[in-house]
């Protein structure tokens, strides 16, 4: 059984499909590429598999466990980790903080530690923020730990993001187009950084991307979504060479050429 | 001296950097010594003192009082045509002098005598446990307090109404402010938290029309003051739940209007049910609500509060108010973290609920209306949102603006809204928004050179 797995999943927005007939089996420490033109569905795929929707047919399960129904915070915490986008990132918190609050689910103290400052949760709040650190420094954002996250550049600020969603620590972890907005040299950059939490942490990733190039880098795997529905998938040559795919991401006479 | 001859340079920049410099080495405890001086001199000579600069009696609230009352009969010459007595213009300079002689020159010069000594000590309290250092602070701050208000009922009343204002600022301000939500349910909140521990104290140990005899009557009854309070405070907890579940699927907007929905409800629940004395409320409660006991409770509902805050559990409220997806993907339960937080806001309020009936002996409800409400409000949005501090000088500020301008009458009214608005507009989270209360760094020396590296 694969660690992630999603059969015949199919969603509707009362009456347009937004996907149909999705299939995905992730194995550990896999990484996998999500592409396909704006309005594809590619964030509505995530988004079913989170729990922010449930899907309207189809089963979703992570580790032979189902997870259909399950609140997104219940989700997470059984290690799907996954970032934004638009970066949600919280406006009025330091970038430590944003790191520890990713290990809420991970602490035991409870609302009696936090109403009346027991042993406890200072243990627990100090192992937190020694582990928070950890995560910022792999990421190359320890320096900045005491900034508001409105202050650091685009780039920090994607780092930062994706240092919260390690601090879950998640099996697989789901990232929407990483690259949007970044120079060439971030671009490089969060290529290493992919590729090291990928060997450092043994995780699986599933990347919604439009850049090609850098998901025929990185993934071993890659499905192209058009309107909802997967119409290739294969290892990154057979993806380049599909001219279904050319099709949909140049048009018909691009093919014809 | 030349310190106080830079304190009134009319420059504010120059004034701020200069006071600034005067008190760069000064830690809280001299502060703390500071005011100390200032009430003692005013116990020894405030008298003497009023009596020489012919004033009728010693000036309440600083003499800010005084000052209004001179202004407010020049306005309603202006407008009313009353009689006006110029020789109370006097009094304007006069109350300066006071001022300046009681509490200005006292605190200047103590703090900046002892610097020293205070840095020294505050040096040997870190080498304590803060919970000691704390408790030193927290003696000095009530000997302040005790001796203060104890020159003056009306001081009294006025400093009691200010700690129950803090109380109620610091628990509105976790969901208006921390969680970001608008609810206007507060007042209900502390309605039923005085209904309630009215109903412990009264119900049970005084002879009351409405509440029946007393059921029991011992003489350490006072003890059972606590349990008074929490059973009020846990009481609007539980009707923080029942408003939470229903509105919580909705924000912004909908919120506020489910809660104010509850606060009328609560209001006319309260007005309707004669067994609870109708719309004349409850009267007769003991005289338990005295100045330890509300510093007391004041004391821990901030402990508590600022604890919750600067927990993860309760910063994971930001990032609900923040982003609430990114929060439930970070594997944060927001609704339990808001429900959580929203029932703890209820409880101080109905803790405070609890105190204002105790001090006030009376309580109906029309004293938990829209008024109140917008007291409250207009205290959170003053101080500042997210923020203890703010809170604190949210609900000093108002509460002594608004008995300072009472000579004002109608007029007070309009000024006050109109600093809201002011306020507002410059400050739009108010005063101190967005800051952390450390009590460590508040609580440490203060030496210039430190400062410097």
């Amino acid at each position: 059984m694969a660690l992630l797995q999603v059969d015949h999943m199919t969603h509707f927005f009362s009456g347009l499909r937004a996907v149909h007939d999705f299939n995905l089996a992730i194995e550990p420490g896999e990484i996998r590429g999500l592409i396909g033109p704006n309005g594809a569905g590619k964030t509505t795929i995530f988004n079913l598999i989170t729990g922010i929707y449930t899907p309207t047919e189809g089963k979703i399960s992570l580790n032979g466990e189902s997870l259909i129904g399950l609140y997104p915070h219940k989700i997470a915490s059984r290690g799907i980790g996954r970032t934004f986008q638009d970066l949600r990132l919280w406006r009025h918190m330091t970038v430590l903080e944003h790191v520890k609050m990713a290990r809420y689910s991970q602490l035991t103290y409870g609302l009696w530690g936090a109403f009346f400052d027991t042993a406890l949760r200072r243990k627990e709040e100090v192992e937190s923020e020694h582990r928070a650190m950890e995560l910022l420094s792999l990421l190359g954002v320890d320096h900045l730990a005491d900034q508001l996250v409105v202050n650091l550049p685009y780039g920090a600020q994607r780092r930062v993001e994706m240092a919260r969603a390690l601090a879950i620590e998640p099996k697989i972890l789901f990232l929407d187009e990483p690259t949007v907005g970044m120079t060439p040299e971030e671009l490089v950059q969060i290529m290493a950084i992919i590729r090291n939490i990928h060997q450092k942490f043994d995780l699986a990733i599933f990347m919604i991307e439009h850049r090609l190039k850098f998901v025929m880098e990185l993934c071993e795997q890659i499905q192209c979504l058009v309107f909802g529905e997967v119409i290739a998938d294969g290892n990154p040559d057979d993806i380049q060479n599909n001219p279904q795919v050319i099709e949909a991401y140049l048009g018909k006479d691009a093919v014809e050429a | 001296m030349a310190q106080t001859k830079t304190t009134s340079s009319p420059l504010p920049r120059g004034v701020k950097n200069a006071v600034g410099r005067l008190f760069a080495s000064v830690p809280l405890l001299g502060f703390l010594f500071g005011f100390l001086a200032c009430v003692l001199m005013e116990m020894a000579v405030g008298d003497q003192l009023a009596n020489l600069l012919g004033l009728s009696k010693m000036p309440v609230l600083f003499g800010i009082v005084t000052i209004f009352k001179a202004i407010a009969g020049l306005i309603n010459t202006l407008f009313k045509g009353a009689a006006f007595d110029p020789g109370t213009l006097v009094h304007i300079p006069m109350a300066l002098i006071y001022f300046s002689i009681v509490y200005l020159a006292p605190i200047t010069i103590v703090t900046r005598l002892t610097s020293r000594l205070a840095n020294s000590l505050a040096d040997a309290l870190q080498q304590t446990s803060l919970l000691f250092s704390a408790l030193v602070h927290l003696g000095l701050l009530y000997a302040i307090l005790h001796f203060w208000g104890g020159m003056n009922d009306y001081r009294l009343i006025v400093l009691k109404l200010t700690l129950i204002a803090i109380l109620v600022t610091l628990s509105l301000n976790i969901i208006n402010g921390y969680m970001g939500e608008f609810s206007c349910s507060h007042p209900g909140f502390m309605a039923i938290g005085a209904y309630m521990s009215s109903m412990f104290t009264v119900g049970l140990f005084v002879d009351d029309k409405v509440l029946g005899a007393a059921k029991l009557s011992f003489s350490l009854a006072y003890l059972s003051f606590p349990l008074a309070l929490v059973f009020g405070g846990l009481m609007a907890a539980i009707g923080a739940l029942i408003i939470a579940i229903p509105s919580f699927k909705t924000r912004g907007d909908y919120l506020a209007i489910i809660s104010l929905a509850f606060l009328f409800i609560i209001k006319s629940l309260f007005e309707n049910v004669q067994a609870l004395g109708g719309a004349r409320g409850i009267s007769g409660q003991p005289n338990w609500a005295t100045l330890p006991v509300i510093f007391a409770v004041v004391v821990i509902g901030f402990w508590a509060i600022n604890n919750f805050v600067n927990s993860t559990m309760g910063k994971a409220l930001n990032a609900v108010r923040d982003e609430e997806s990114a929060a439930e993907a970070m594997t944060i339960n927001t609704r339990k973290t808001k429900m959580a937080a929203f029932m703890f806001a209820a409880f101080w309020a109905g803790m405070a609920g609890g105190l204002l009936a105790h001090v006030m002996r009376y309580i109906n409800p029309s004293m938990f209306g829209i008024q109140k409400l917008a007291e409250v409000l207009a205290m959170v949005y003053f101080g500042g949102l997210n923020s203890v501090v703010g809170s604190i000088v949210g609900a000093v500020s108002i509460s002594l603006l608004s008995e300072a301008l009472r000579p004002l009458e109608i007029l007070k009214w309009i000024v006050i809204p109109l600093l809201l608005i002011l306020v507002m507009i410059y400050r739009p989270t108010g005063l101190i928004a967005f800051r952390e209360f450390n009590i460590r760094r508040i609580l440490q020396p203060r030496r210039p050179e430190s400062k410097e590296v």
